[in-house]
């Protein structure tokens, strides 16, 4: 859908910018491939973006003007109803505050709040986690796998770390460790996603806009499938 | 004196590191001068002697990982350093690979509305 929306939106100046925090392109390519992009798709092994923009999940999303200045500071957006199911999140404002703001019809947004910033305390998390990344490239997993601990310990918000070492270590990232993980959080009092509330989805969205009820099997069986057609 | 990785932010480079654990700044951009260790028209004082990996991280406030075994050690960005550019309000600039093979840049999108969305595929 990131896709469509290039698509529609290029002519009044939008370009979308795609960045898969992946291990590898190979991992990656498939997922853009089977979209059929053609806006920038970019591959961060390093997490650089995460780091230079203090994300702590994915999907995460930033609007940028014609300065370069951000005038949407890190939000949840998903586009698609697809697997609106598992994620809980709706796509009828996100779209709608970016169909106005690329011609110019609405800012961006109102008051955007600041860019949230990072703790020390981050940023020795995501050094852990590049010293743990650079260990199991270089054949020592074993040593590895307790930085790669010590990182999530260190800034147990940050999902890019705990989560997206998941691949990296062997752990199925949409499994049930993933679940388990994502409950204990969320029973100790936290919030998964940070959505920025001008755009969070709300009851009315889903009357405004039904979605498919898929299952989460169905949803692995779908994705599975679609994925299956543009691997090579 | 050994060979150890350091990875600079997220770039790994192969440095000279002295039993003492001195190393040679300027790989990281800095220059000894009598004034201090100086990067642009900044200064910071430093006692005389080598300067380590660890002093040269704390001066700077950046957070320093070692893994002494694997000879390997990772240099974070200072948080006070992102958080000065995230206030400023300008989207940090980054270079990155595409799945076409080639470089982009983001602010090579100069003069258009661009959205930059993060994920992932796992």
């Amino acid at each position: 859908m990131w896709q469509e929306l290039h698509q529609e939106l290029a002519d009044h100046g939008l370009t979308v910018i795609t960045v898969a925090l992946d291990r590898s392109i190979d991992d990656a390519a498939p997922h853009i491939k089977a979209a059929g992009a053609t806006h920038p798709s970019l591959v961060d092994t390093e997490h650089v973006v995460a780091d230079r923009y203090n994300m702590v999940n994915v999907p995460t999303v930033v609007w940028i003007d014609e300065e370069g200045r951000i005038v949407r500071p890190n939000d949840v957006h998903y586009v698609s109803n697809e697997y609106s199911t598992l994620t809980q999140f709706h796509s009828r404002k996100p779209i709608e505050a970016l169909r106005a703001w690329v011609p110019g019809q609405a800012p961006a947004m109102i008051d955007p709040p600041p860019m949230p910033v990072p703790a020390q305390s981050d940023q020795e998390a995501r050094a852990t986690f590049a010293l743990a990344w650079w260990l199991a490239q270089n054949g020592h997993s074993d040593a590895a796998e307790g930085w790669f601990q010590r990182a999530g310990e260190l800034a147990p918000h940050d999902f890019t770390i705990r989560r997206g070492s998941m691949p990296i270590r062997g752990i199925d990232a949409s499994g049930p460790k993933f679940f388990e993980m994502i409950t204990s959080w969320r029973e100790s009092g936290h919030d998964y996603y940070l959505p920025l509330s001008d755009t969070a989805t709300t009851p009315d969205d889903y009357e405004l806009q039904p979605v498919p009820q898929h299952s989460i099997e169905d949803i692995r069986r779908l994705e599975a499938e679609r994925l299956s057609r543009h691997r090579s | 004196m050994a060979a150890w990785t350091i990875i600079d932010e997220q770039t790994p480079r192969i440095l000279e590191m002295g039993d003492d654990g001195a190393v040679d700044v300027t790989a990281f951009g800095w220059e000894r001068k009598p004034e201090g260790l100086c990067r642009a028209d900044v200064c910071i004082p430093v006692s005389d002697g080598p300067v380590t990996l660890a002093t040269f991280a704390r001066l700077t406030g950046r957070p320093i990982v070692t893994d002494p075994a694997h000879r390997v050690a990772a240099l974070g960005a200072s948080a006070t350093d992102q958080s000065v550019a995230l206030a400023s309000g300008l989207a940090p600039d980054f270079e990155l690979p595409g799945i076409d093979g080639q470089t982009y840049r983001l602010s090579d999108y100069r003069g258009r509305k661009v959205v930059l969305y993060a994920y992932a595929s796992w």
